[in-house]
């Protein structure tokens, strides 16, 4: 099968785009496709956060305090998966954590892509002891396991949702200055960085037009799967009482909110992890499938 | 191996200052002054303040305050604790073992059921089962701990009421402290009673923080046992017509072991940080626990020291592993 398609490729004048060739190698793997449809579906919903949500996810309806899921006996019509024990309507309150746990993600990604790359350019590309100084920046920061850490620089800072995501993003960003010096070495003293190293190209250039287009594929898996853990992360962060504080509607801290009433009303605890559960697997899954339809090696085996 | 062996230790010692200057500096930064926050409401007395400053010498230069904290460390001074005042380095080594139990316990759970999970899907590569068991691990690999935490305690303790739902032991019992490995203590005490009873308080925190590692594990070993399964050597072995069970025990699986050993080392850290989770749910009375308690009342001498601790602890571990490896594959050892 894998020989069939090679040699119908050799045939073909036609050069197939990498991107008609990721997507055979992605879409390969069911669990990949699962994942990205999951994930499609989410941003769907968090971008219609507004319209999907019934109700305002702050507001308390009086007199409605932990009510159960529609198929449960005593439940009301109005409020499909209950309300918690301040009447908020559970249903839009995970509505709206779907939102809010996707920004935290973006928010975390995007931040540590921009300083972890920057710092793995600059480590790989100058060397000495610009190096190693930025690398022994990196261990001290994996000295601490990354939720540690992350309660540490939250410590420092105050609690809050901001400070969290600054707090998970510092703990990230040694795996972006790694992947990105490890890279750049390995690409530095190839024939096409040198020919435009001599046609006069600066560090800059040489940097971010040069080097950093071929860095590109492992920062792409990492930071799928760094999605996965920001939300989880973020998640745990709320649960100990140190990213986003209530009343917002965070599933991590909604948990930790609902802990109190576990045995006689289970659902708001169930539900808000399941969220968690299903959001970080749908961002593994995908990143698996990534890994191995970006990953040259696995490639066709 | 020598060189190795000094590279690597050469390598800890920046790493070591870095994360003291980490937890001096956290104490410094924390917003508002230490005093204010070491103190609490009793530092509305200026000389009180002056007092305290001058004894913990805060009134001197940054750099002197850094060389006095660096003479403390490395003569095991980690200061009281504001709550407790007990030393922070006893308090460490009183809790410290429960939190190894409790590691140690849910490391074995996940080897022993993540290898022969990751061996059998492996060996059914592509079928039913495979994809049953991988799908699995890798829910269990993305599983938020609390809420599994919470959602075991709602099965086990609340709804079966097979097991308890927090602490180490059941109030009737007590065990002198002998090497603080209360499983240990109880079989040196004889108590057998008691020794159930703590295997029974071990289970749930066990599953809680065993299922990550147990997920990973599984995932390991499946491809890397494919992986192996493909080599020449067992090809010749498969030819010579050797025992299939055989092939793939001793064959396969000592060579496939190898990255499995790597990855389970690598993960003192998140079971420390997992630990932090599983101790604040199960009541469980370990570092995990002591750190956020320390969080929470603003105890920073505790927080400084168990960062310090903890840090030092994975430092070592990973060392240790670094050095391992080294010895068992000459590759890693001439790399550099």
């Amino acid at each position: 099968m894998a020989a069939e398609i090679d040699q119908k490729t050799s045939h073909q004048v036609i050069v197939p785009s990498v991107f008609a060739e990721f997507w055979r190698n992605f879409s390969r793997n069911k669990g990949a496709l699962v994942g990205f449809f999951l994930i499609v579906a989410l941003i769907i919903v968090a971008i219609l956060a507004d319209l999907l949500a019934p109700y305002d996810p702050a507001y308390q309806f009086e007199g409605r305090f932990l009510l159960p899921p529609a198929w449960v006996e005593g439940s009301m019509v109005d409020h499909f998966l209950g309300t918690d024990n301040v009447g908020r309507d559970i249903l839009s309150r995970l509505i709206h954590g779907a939102r809010l746990s996707l920004i935290i993600g973006l928010i975390v990604v995007t931040l540590s892509l921009i300083f972890g790359v920057s710092l793995g350019l600059i480590a790989g590309y100058f060397g000495g002891w610009v190096d190693f100084m930025i690398m022994r920046l990196m261990d001290i920061i994996q000295a601490l396991p990354s939720l540690l850490m992350a309660l540490v620089i939250i410590a420092i800072l105050e609690k809050s949702l901001t400070n969290a995501m600054i707090a998970i993003s510092i703990t990230v960003l040694p795996h972006y200055a790694r992947l990105t010096r490890a890279a750049v070495i390995s690409e530095i003293n190839k024939e096409y960085v040198i020919a435009s190293r001599v046609a006069g190209a600066g560090s800059l250039r040489l940097m971010l037009i040069t080097l950093l287009p071929n860095c590109l594929p492992p920062l792409i898996v990492q930071a799928t799967l760094s999605f996965s853990s920001a939300i989880l992360d973020a998640a745990a962060l709320g649960f100990l009482g140190y990213g986003a504080q209530p009343p917002t509607a965070e599933w991590g801290t909604m948990l930790s909110e609902a802990r109190s009433f576990i045995t006689q009303h289970p659902w708001i605890v169930t539900l808000p992890g399941l969220c968690i559960l299903i959001t970080v697997l749908a961002f593994n899954l995908m990143g698996d499938g990534l890994r191995d339809a970006l990953d040259p090696k696995l490639k066709r085996t | 191996m020598l060189r190795f062996f000094l590279n690597r230790f050469l390598l800890l010692i920046p790493t070591f200052i870095g994360v003291t200057l980490l937890t001096f500096s956290m104490v410094r930064l924390i917003k508002g002054d230490p005093i204010t926050a070491m103190l609490g409401e009793r530092a509305v007395d200026p000389r009180w303040v002056e007092e305290a400053k001058a004894r913990l010498g805060l009134d001197q230069p940054l750099i002197v305050q850094y060389g006095i904290y660096i003479n403390q460390v490395v003569q095991g001074d980690l200061g009281n604790s504001i709550v407790t005042s007990k030393p922070v380095l006893s308090e460490f080594w009183d809790l410290f073992p429960a939190t190894i139990e409790l590691a140690l316990s849910a490391m074995l759970f996940g080897i022993v059921f993540g290898i022969p999970l990751g061996i059998i899907a492996a060996l059914r590569r592509g079928k039913v089962s495979d994809y049953l068991t991988m799908g699995t691990a890798l829910t269990g690999q993305s599983l938020p701990i609390f809420w599994w935490g919470l959602l075991l305690i709602l099965l086990f303790s609340i709804t079966l009421g097979w097991t308890p739902v927090s602490g180490r032991l059941s109030f009737e019992f007590y065990v002198e402290p002998i090497t603080g490995f209360l499983l240990l203590d109880c079989i040196l005490s004889n108590d057998w009673p008691a020794f159930y009873s703590a295997i029974h308080h071990l289970i749930l925190p066990t599953l809680a923080l065993g299922t990550i590692p147990l997920a990973i594990i599984a995932r390991m070993t499946r491809s890397s046992m494919i992986e192996v399964m493909g080599e020449d050597y067992i090809r010749t072995a498969k030819a010579k017509g050797l025992n299939p069970k055989r092939i793939v025990l001793i064959h396969g699986l000592r060579n496939a072991l190898i990255p499995v050993i790597t990855v389970i080392g690598l993960q003192t850290g998140s079971l420390l940080a997992g630990a932090v989770l599983t101790e604040t749910i199960f009541s469980w009375p370990g570092i995990g626990k002591w750190l956020i308690d320390s969080l929470d009342r603003r105890d920073y001498p505790v927080l400084q020291g168990a960062v310090l601790l903890v840090a030092s602890f994975i430092m070592i571990v990973n060392f240790i592993i670094d050095i391992l490896y080294g010895l068992i594959n000459p590759r890693i050892r001439h790399g550099r």
